[in-house]
């Protein structure tokens, strides 16, 4: 699993790279996963088809599906360039889809945990993170979250998500987190 | 020119006697301007004590870096009194100090350690002392007894018999340590899975403030090291950070992020309202109090990058201390107020520097790359860093001319973050 993590970081990194030069706010998002299944608030209304039998043929409801862990809303990680706290165009519509999620859920809280890499000093990386945990909460507050549902704090360089000392796990590791907690 | 001394003490036999756990070696590298040859004899009596006193007062010595130990084996019988001290056996030697003594019992069953300590160019009895010990006391007395050779040679007061407090990561477990200033003795005041940074001694030397993620956010506790008991003083919405004791010990300078941006505010050292001190939108962490409680030093990037600035501690305008480079950061004032420890960035190098405050003049001390945290000895002469090497954490110190340079490092772990104590009182 270790061994992967680098391939994955150059794929985000190529990601990110690919719309780091566009600035347009509506920049899509980068999605893989391709449409997100229904979800248990969707109620299907179409018909069962007609088959000209006498049987019946009744759709089975699928399984219940908490809408966090799928689509947009299973992502939340915003990546940050060296030295940035600049949340990038491409995170617009995984922020706008975390914000509609919590104007829909008032009673959801998230905590913004911002992260850096390792160098320089524990304390300045800590108000470092900040830094990016606040641009996050502050997007999510222009997007019309109440002040109330958001926190932010910082992580600083103490809890690496990569733990290698090179440029793809320093890039791994500048980044705010959404934290769903517990009321 | 004097000798590059190169001293591998392995004193895990000697650790073993008191604590199984602790295994912490330290080498020293490089030596003072200018070196006091010292003879320290085997004590008569001394075998009655679990281990060697004497080893221990010319380990503390030696570590210094200002004395060199002059081999003091052969000469028989062995003085005890400054009567019976043969001055051409030690001139022979080089040594120009002599330090002997003798180990006998109490009337109580305790053990009374008494120590001469002679001039040998001046062929003169300097000072003479004594101390009565349980024989757990040993390293205790032995630091004492260092301490007292030291000061009495130096003029300098000994820093033999004080406390470091450190951060050890094994694994994925964290323990805030405190030890011994030698790394021995080492006691965990802490055990935790989630990180430990920031210890920070109250000026009495009973208690610890320290950043805990204990509960998934930075928090700040101010922990009773001898009874185990512990108050959260910082938990307020956002980080807490960044605690450092006001020279009273009755209030802490705190970073909190209560308007968004890491901001300096004073709060009680028993938990209560924080009063905020900065007021800027940039970042401004890293408190320091001067010795005399006036000034506080700070880190921010009000600027652009990293620097560090000095304001009054009640609050107010903030001036610009350094301005050498684009990274300087973590300052600490030495006891005498004069000089800033900190760490500056050159060329993507991380190093311990020193400012003096009148002269403004500027000094790297460290040939380390990675370096962190550097907190001066209560008496002035040293700075306890953090570094990296070959990928490890471990703790160093540094004279503060730079001359003398230790590395102690803990087999099989991380050590990081570590805060030099007060003098025990």
């Amino acid at each position: 699993m270790r061994r992967l993590l680098p391939a994955i970081v150059v794929v985000t990194l190529l990601a990110a790279c690919s719309s780091a030069g566009d600035r347009q706010p509506e920049a899509p998002v980068t999605e893989r996963e391709g449409r997100a299944p229904a979800t248990a608030q969707d109620s299907p209304s179409k018909p069962p088809p007609s088959t000209g039998q006498t049987g019946v043929i009744t759709t089975v409801r699928p399984p219940a599906v908490d809408e966090l862990t799928t689509g947009v809303l299973a992502k939340r990680s915003v990546y940050f360039d060296l030295d940035s706290f600049e949340v990038k165009a491409e995170y617009r519509s995984l922020l706008e889809a975390h914000a509609a999620f919590l104007r829909k859920n008032p009673g959801r809280r998230v905590v913004v945990e911002g992260n850096t890499d390792e160098r320089g000093s524990r304390e300045y990386n800590l108000s470092l993170g900040q830094k990016r945990a606040e641009a996050v909460k502050k997007m999510l507050v222009l997007l019309g979250v109440p002040d109330a549902q958001l926190e932010a704090v910082s992580f600083g360089e103490e809890k690496p998500k990569a733990p290698g000392k090179d440029e793809a796990a320093y890039a791994e590791n500048r980044r705010s987190d959404l934290s769903y907690r517990a009321q | 020119m004097t000798p590059l001394i190169r001293l591998l003490a392995c004193l895990v036999l000697a650790a073993c006697a008191l604590s199984a756990r602790a295994q912490m070696t330290i080498e020293v590298s490089g030596a003072g301007a200018r070196q006091y040859p010292i003879a320290v004899t085997s004590f008569p009596g001394e075998a009655a004590l679990p281990e060697s006193l004497t080893a221990i007062v010319r380990a503390d010595l030696e570590r210094s870096g200002l004395f060199r130990i002059v081999d003091a084996s052969g000469v028989s019988p062995v003085p005890t009194e400054s009567s019976q001290v043969r001055f051409a056996d030690w001139t022979a030697r080089n040594a120009e100090f002599l330090a002997i003594g003798v180990v006998a019992p109490a009337p109580d069953g305790r053990l009374t350690v008494r120590i001469r300590l002679v001039d040998v160019v001046k062929q003169a009895e300097l000072a003479s002392f004594a101390f009565t010990l349980a024989p757990a006391l040993t390293r205790v007395t032995a630091h004492r007894a260092a301490d007292e050779i030291y000061e009495k040679i130096t003029g300098e007061k000994g820093f033999f018999n004080t406390k470091i407090a450190y951060v050890k990561k094994s694994g994925a477990r964290f323990d805030l340590i405190v030890a011994d200033y030698d790394g021995q003795n080492e006691q965990s005041a802490l055990t935790s899975r989630e990180p430990i940074i920031s210890p920070e001694w109250s000026p009495d030397g009973s208690r610890l403030a320290y950043v805990s993620f204990e509960n998934r956010k930075p928090q700040i506790w101010v922990h009773e090291i001898y009874t185990s008991r512990r108050t959260l003083i910082g938990n307020f919405r956002g980080s807490n950070s960044a605690p450092v004791w006001a020279p009273n010990g009755r209030e802490l300078a705190v970073v909190l992020t209560l308007s968004g941006a890491s901001q300096i505010y004073v709060v009680p050292a028993t938990g209560g309202e924080p009063r905020r001190l900065t007021t800027s939108a940039a970042i401004d962490t890293e408190p320091a109090y001067s010795p005399d409680g006036g000034t506080l030093y700070f880190t921010s990037d009000r600027g652009g990058g990293p620097q560090i600035y000095r304001m009054p501690a009640v609050g107010g305008d903030a001036r610009r201390v350094t301005f050498k480079g684009t990274y300087n950061v973590s300052p600490k004032p030495s006891p005498d107020g004069k000089t800033l420890a900190y760490v500056t960035r050159n060329n993507g190098q991380f190093q311990v520097a020193t400012l003096d405050l009148a002269t403004g003049q500027e000094l790297v001390l460290t040939d380390t790359v990675k370096d962190e945290s550097p907190s001066f000895s209560p008496n002035g002469k040293m700075i306890l860093y953090a570094t990296e090497i070959a990928g490890r954490g471990v703790l160093a110190a540094v004279s503060v001319d730079g001359r003398v340079k230790q590395r102690l490092s803990v087999s099989a772990a991380d050590a990081r973050e570590p805060a030099w104590g007060p003098f025990a009182k």
